[in-house]
């Protein structure tokens, strides 16, 4: 079943005089359980295109149906209700709120989910809330930093918070816009096998790099360039994150293990 | 949201912020505790002339020689009795003749005492029309009146000044060159919305002031009590028809007296009171708006430094009216906290300037009510534009502002 149907779609802007044709006419179309990764040179449309997908933004032309949801019709309201119980988004920034703790970080989706959204219905009691936010950290290895705030973590450890707090509400897909972008290669692995994990279970992803690397872990490719898809191919060679973090990891353990050694003697 | 969570947010942000907090506030604190004080201040010497115009008498009619360069004086004692007589009106009547004295007393505890004050020659009735009260002993009757006694009695201050603690009843003393003997002690009646002291005062019958103090035929004035209060119109017409028949007065002659209405001084006084309070709580009313106006300042600097902030509420599913509440909740507990140590304030400067400074002051429950609700309203409407301006940011650029 398609997640997201896109087609014709156009986002134009107007600056001054100029009008910018960020997106022009782009058919997009996502199966439940992809693993989609966008890529192309800055500028070709990628962090516009998240946008729409993440009912942030309204194309100017096109139709766009999110899980059987015809987007066109919808007004701020129901475009903040979408982003609440379909969609979990994961910035390049990390996006958390300061000076608050990793946990009420994961739970802030919770608190604005509203009576009778589809998957759980009502608002959660706050224990309830809590216990979800918790667990949720725990799945991403975070469960002994619940009281941290972001300034007390690394980056990796809070894109893992911000990955825990998009899945916190069970969205029907994740987006993510260059998580990895101010990561360095070992938080980088760590953030990709998060998310190969997650779409092991079923997980929905769609997310923007401009790292064949770390397209190399998603199972398909789509290339933009100009504002439209140029090409559109799965991943021929799929990498497994987790390997690749043992063998770093274990590659940094013997560098340290000589310094350590060298420091000894 | 519910507005649990909703309070505890905008608690959390502002005690994030204390200083900036609370310097927030300071207008409104000011502002509240400004107009409650003022406000205070003004019904309680309203209410203190209030009280004391109820203690000269509302049914007070007093008829006085009249001002200006006419004929003198020519009130007389048959004037009283014409009017004591006739009129259907008047419940109590007494003639006043009151002049400066000198009085002298303590002669029989060795030591002696001079006090300047004022003697009232009046009849038993002046206790009624008044509302004096007699402490100890008693007031002169008719007869001492008739018989011209020399009796008088003190009020609070001279009998202090004269005889200290002892009890003056029974006592003598002089007033002029003449020996009286003391009979009674007036109640106290404090100082007058005028600020004199009412108890400086020695009260004699009315015909022994005039024939041994003031030595002359006419009286100083004629006070009297309506029956009610509803009759004073008729009972001022009434004794001006009896006072011109007295003094034979032609149809359409100036009359030589005054017939004057307490309860009409009364009202322009407490009108004058009442339009300096509420001038007086409209100038504090400012400072109140003035203080909305630094919560509105306030709040569009927080929504600017927290438009991060709201675009990751934004992402997550927050509606605008989530954005909206949020900062509006956080300006009305931000006003209502400042209302509220403005009314404490209030309260504490109010019993201060009753209790120490001696200004009286009340502070009635209606005022706080409306101070916390007005500052409230503050809140809500110098909110309201921040709040909107955070609700109607767009996601994108929200979480794209560095
Ligand atoms: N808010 C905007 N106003 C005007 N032009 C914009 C805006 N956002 C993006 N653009 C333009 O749209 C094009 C695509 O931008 P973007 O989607 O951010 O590219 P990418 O993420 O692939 O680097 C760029 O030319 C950019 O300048
Ligand atoms: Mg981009």
């Amino acid at each position: 079943m398609a997640i997201i149907e896109m087609s014709g779609i156009k986002r134009h802007y107007q600056v001054g005089e100029v009008l910018v044709r960020a997106i022009r006419g782009l058919e997009l179309s996502v199966e439940s359980g992809e693993f989609v990764s966008v890529m192309g040179p800055s500028g070709s449309g990628k962090s516009t295109l998240m946008n729409i997908l993440g009912c942030l933004d309204k194309p100017t032309e096109g139709s766009y149906v999110l899980d059987g949801i015809d987007t066109r019709a919808a007004g701020p309201d129901e475009f903040a209700d979408i982003r609440n119980q379909k969609i979990g988004f994961v910035f390049q920034g990390f996006n958390l709120l300061a000076r608050t703790s990793a946990l009420e970080n994961v739970e802030l989706p919770l608190f604005y989910r509203r009576e009778g959204g589809p998957g759980r219905g009502g608002r959660g009691r706050k224990g309830e809330q809590l216990e979800r936010a918790r667990k949720a950290l725990e799945e991403v290895g975070l469960g002994g930093r619940l009281d941290h705030k972001p300034s007390q973590l690394s980056g990796g450890q809070q894109q893992r918070v911000a990955i825990a707090r998009a899945m916190v509400a069970d969205p029907a897909f994740i987006l993510a816009d260059e998580p990895t972008g101010n990561l360095d290669s070992e938080m980088t692995l760590e953030v990709m096998s998060l998310f190969q994990e997650l779409n092991e279970r079923g997980k929905t992803i769609v997310m923007v790099t401009h790292e064949p690397e770390v397209a190399a872990y998603t199972k398909r490719v789509v290339t933009m360039r100009d504002g439209a898809i140029v090409s559109d191919r799965p991943v021929a060679e799929r990498r497994r994150a987790a390997e690749d973090l043992r063998a770093w990891q274990a590659e940094h353990a013997s560098l340290s293990g000589v310094k350590d050694e060298a420091r000894a003697s | 949201m519910t507005a649990a969570k909703l309070v505890t947010l905008s608690a959390r942000s502002i005690f994030r912020n204390k200083m900036r907090s609370l310097l927030t506030s300071l207008g409104i604190i000011i502002g509240v505790c400004s107009v409650i004080v003022m406000v205070a201040v003004g019904q309680g010497s309203q209410e203190q002339v209030k009280r004391q115009i109820a203690a000269m008498g509302t049914n007070l009619i007093m008829v006085m020689p009249p001002r200006g360069p006419q004929q003198g004086n020519r009130l007389t004692t048959a004037d009283v009795k014409k009017i004591r007589e006739e009129s259907s009106y008047i419940s109590a009547v007494s003639g006043v003749s009151r002049g400066s004295v000198t009085v002298v007393g303590g002669e029989g505890a060795g030591e002696e005492a001079n006090w300047s004050t004022t003697f009232y020659g009046v009849e038993p009735d002046y206790l009624l029309i008044k509302q004096w009260e007699v402490a100890s002993g008693e007031f002169f009757a008719d007869k001492d009146n008739a018989a011209r006694s020399k009796v008088a009695v003190l009020g609070t201050t001279v009998a202090a000044k004269l005889f200290g603690s002892e009890d003056p009843v029974g006592q003598r003393l002089r007033i002029g060159s003449q020996p009286f003997t003391v009979v009674g002690v007036l109640a106290s009646k404090g100082s007058s919305a005028m600020g004199d002291d009412q108890d400086d005062v020695v009260m004699v019958p009315l015909d022994t002031a005039i024939n041994r103090l003031s030595r002359g035929r006419y009286m100083g004035s004629i006070e009297m009590s309506a029956v009610k209060e509803e009759y004073m119109d008729a009972a001022q017409a009434e004794i001006t028809t009896i006072l011109r028949e007295a003094h034979r007065l032609a149809e359409g002659a100036t009359a030589d007296f005054d017939v004057m209405n307490q309860s009409q001084i009364i009202e322009t006084a407490s009108a004058t009171s009442k339009t300096l309070t509420t001038l007086l709580a409209a100038i504090a009313g400012v400072s109140l708006v003035v203080g909305g106006i630094g919560i509105m300042n306030i709040m569009l600097v927080s929504v600017t430094e927290r438009t991060r902030e709201i675009g990751i509420r934004m992402s997550v599913g927050a509606r605008r009216r989530d954005i909206l509440l949020q900062f509006l909740s956080e300006s009305v507990i931000l006003s209502l906290l400042g209302g509220v140590a403005g009314i404490l304030l209030a309260l504490a400067i109010a019993a201060a300037l009753d209790k120490l400074a001696g200004v009286p002051a009340l502070v009635q429950p209606g005022v706080i009510a409306v101070s916390a609700a007005f500052a409230a309203a503050v809140g809500i409407f110098f909110g309201f534009y921040p709040a909107r301006k955070a609700a109607d940011l767009y996601p994108i650029d929200a979480l794209r502002y560095e």
